[in-house]
């Protein structure tokens, strides 16, 4: 139809926004909280949801997602706790060297990629480590509506077990916390065994957490719409690259430390993208000639298509070879 | 612009009528001389002055009228508005949306006053003031959805999104185009969607699905679909076919320019912020044939579209035992000149018809 000139830019909306606190929480894990700078109230959000966090580094600017961990029902704030990841590509590690209170910086708009299924009877949440973070949302928002929850919760040791305190204090009949280093670990079969009908199970941690999880519930008989999980997975360094761009008519050079999307975007092509983790699908790419191996690492594309070598998740996936041609 | 309210029936005696303004912001949908499916979406961020893109929910004329013909499909059909019970948050989503949407789209028209839970809605054209706490059912004289879009234009289907699929979980619906919320409650996307034809062969419904799934909070969007629709009815459900099929058999000749109506859906698309549900509100504007081709080029185009379009959806829209006295009607005021690309009315720079 076409009732007016329109050009969107690729990722969700922005949102300008004030680093209003940033609270250390233990040797890896720091809060950081923000208020819009315009001064209005956020979005509200669903519990599960991610913001896509953009840190101006320098020359590069840093597109990392977070799990908001915010109670959704205060719209005065939206908050992220971020691990520091001394071994990662350096996002983390910028929020926790040079993220201060009064930056300025910008979020996306809300995106949820691992919403709450509310036909739920009973809602129990698995976390790992940093994965407690769109729990603490979800726990807020479903003690807002009276639902029924449990959390199941594994820390490393008891000084870095992120909110296990706090939660464990408040919901002291809901929460249970099991620490590695006293050699606890969730008893997930008889956990398994025995829910109500109509019970969710939601995972959010570690890959080997999640997959035991998805692992253990099949064995168990439990339907797969059941059991939901949410695992960003960060970029891999690699072997540098060259690719082809054919509708941009340009070709680029993918660093050894930089993914393809990131590649793309440093030489002014706006590709669609949304959780920049692999797992929404949105910058899904139709590959037009490829001669060497594709290293696909996204939860998006199936087996088929990974083999099929016609498509490429840019955001984590990476090209070992000759030529790679794009349709972008 | 302070719009002046028609007072008018969609039934009975059919006194529905278009004003001038109404027939030059009338949402036309072919952009060129011929029709096929298509995804066809764009962003729902506003649009020219004074079109019915303008607003995120567009208040018209027909308003009071319309609201007046919901109230008596509701009476005689309460399953029009149904809600499944995990949709109830859904529903609280899409009262804050229009509510806060309207206040400021119209704050002659009105109000949203907030502190903190405690509510107050102004809607002056129909007389209402209701202060309300928000979230809580009991302060509200029906549901949320159901309130909410007593007092807002179009029908309303409200989508949970699960298992990378949408389901029709929720909804208003009261001016459709011959579908029932009662018999699609609980489907999924592909379910209710089984009976248009070309459309699944074609892929167009892999492909809006996975750009439905994508459509984010603080961006909209929007599509057209349109029929057909002897008399301005608006409620051309199933439910009631025995009463408004038949008239389809009443038009003649001499009639059809006045009965004869285009009925255009300008469909939008919001993903609703504290449940993550799809809001799907199908606004219904209909146009009588001989308002039509007071504007030349849609008289043209029409004609042609009318003409060219493929068995099956003139079939499946309902109109192909009329198509032929359509043609002889429209084809009066088709002089094989060409059209100007694009919906708008264009009446500075299109001719007016040489014969």
């Amino acid at each position: 139809m076409s009732a007016a000139p329109q050009k969107a830019k690729a990722g969700a909306e922005k949102i300008a926004v004030t680093v209003s606190a940033v609270v250390p929480l233990n040797d890896l894990v720091t809060r950081f909280e923000f208020t819009r700078t315009d001064g209005a109230d956020f979005p509200p959000f669903s519990a599960g949801a991610h913001t896509v966090v953009e840190m101006r580094d320098g020359d590069r600017t840093r597109l990392n997602p977070y799990s908001l961990m915010s109670d959704p029902a205060d719209r005065s704030i939206y908050a992220i706790s971020v691990r520091r990841d001394d071994q990662g590509r350096g996002g983390s590690l910028f929020m926790h060297t040079n993220v201060k209170v009064g930056d300025q910086m910008t979020l996306t708009y809300p995106v949820n990629l691992f919403p709450l299924d509310l036909r739920a009877k009973k809602h129990v949440f698995f976390a790992g480590g940093i994965g407690i973070t769109p729990f603490k949302a979800m726990i807020a928002q479903l003690e807002q509506s009276n639902g029924n929850w449990e959390l199941h919760y594994a820390c490393r040791t008891p000084a870095l077990g992120t909110y296990a305190d706090e939660l464990a204090e408040k919901y002291a009949n809901k929460v249970h916390i099991y620490y590695d280093d006293q050699s606890q670990a969730i008893p997930l079969e008889d956990l398994l065994d025995g829910q109500p009908l109509g019970t969710h199970i939601y995972v959010c941690g570690p890959a080997g957490m999640i997959d035991w999880v998805h692992a253990t519930a099949t064995a168990h008989g439990w339907p797969s719409e059941n059991v939901h999980s949410e695992e960003f997975l960060a970029p891999q360094p690699g072997k540098p690259f060259e690719v082809r761009l054919c509708q941009s008519d340009i070709t680029i050079q993918v660093g050894e430390h930089e993914s393809l999307l990131e590649a793309m975007e440093r030489c002014g092509v706006d590709a669609p993208f949304l959780c920049r983790g692999g797992a929404c699908g949105q910058c899904e790419t139709d590959v037009v000639e490829a001669d060497g191996e594709f290293v696909h690492r996204d939860h998006w594309l199936d087996d088929e298509d990974h083999a099929s070598g016609k498509k490429i998740m840019p955001c984590v996936s990476r090209f070992i070879g000759k030529t790679l041609v794009l349709d972008r | 612009m302070t719009i002046q309210f028609n007072n008018e029936t969609f039934r009975d005696d059919y006194s529905f009528r278009n004003s001038d303004w109404a027939i030059k912001r009338f949402p036309f949908p072919f952009h060129e001389d011929s029709y096929m499916y298509s995804v066809n979406m764009e962003q729902h961020r506003g649009g020219p002055e004074g079109s019915v893109y303008e607003k995120r929910f567009d208040v018209d004329e027909h308003y009071l009228s319309e609201m007046r013909d919901r109230a008596l499909v509701l009476a005689d059909d309460p399953l029009r508005c149904q809600s499944l019970p995990h949709m109830t948050l859904a529903g609280w989503d899409t009262l804050e949306l229009i509510m806060v949407s309207k206040s400021e789209d119209y704050p002659d028209l009105f109000e949203l006053h907030r502190d903190g839970n405690r509510w107050r809605w102004v809607n002056k054209p129909m007389g209402i003031d209701q202060t309300f706490t928000f979230l809580d059912e009991t302060t509200l004289p029906c549901g949320p959805l159901e309130y909410i879009t007593r007092q807002t234009q179009g029908d309303f289907a409200v989508l949970d999104q699960r298992d990378e699929m949408l389901w029709m979980d929720a909804g208003m619906v009261t001016t459709q185009a011959d579908w029932s919320l009662d018999f699609d409650i609980g489907m999924n996307f592909f379910e209710w969607h089984a009976p248009v034809p070309l459309a699944h062969e074609m892929g167009i419904f892999k492909r809006a699905l996975k750009f439905l799934l994508n459509v984010q909070q603080g961006a909209p969007a929007r599509r057209l679909n349109w029929t057909m629709t002897v008399n301005p009815l608006l409620d051309t459900s199933p439910e009631n076919y025995h009463k408004w099929g038949i008239q389809k058999t009443t038009l003649t000749p001499e009639n059809i320019g006045a009965k004869q109506h285009l009925r255009v859906e300008l469909q939008t698309f919001f993903r609703l912020p504290r449940s993550n549900a799809l809001l799907f509100p199908i606004r219904c504007y209909l146009i009588a044939f001989q308002d039509i081709v007071t504007v030349p080029k849609w008289g043209r185009r029409l004609h042609r579209v009318v003409r060219d379009l493929p068995e099956e959806l003139a079939t499946y829209k309902g109109f192909i035992a009329n198509r032929p006295m359509m043609l002889d009607y429209l084809g009066q005021y088709d002089d094989g000149l060409p059209t100007s690309p694009g919906v708008w009315p264009d009446l500075g720079t299109e001719p007016p018809l040489q014969k």
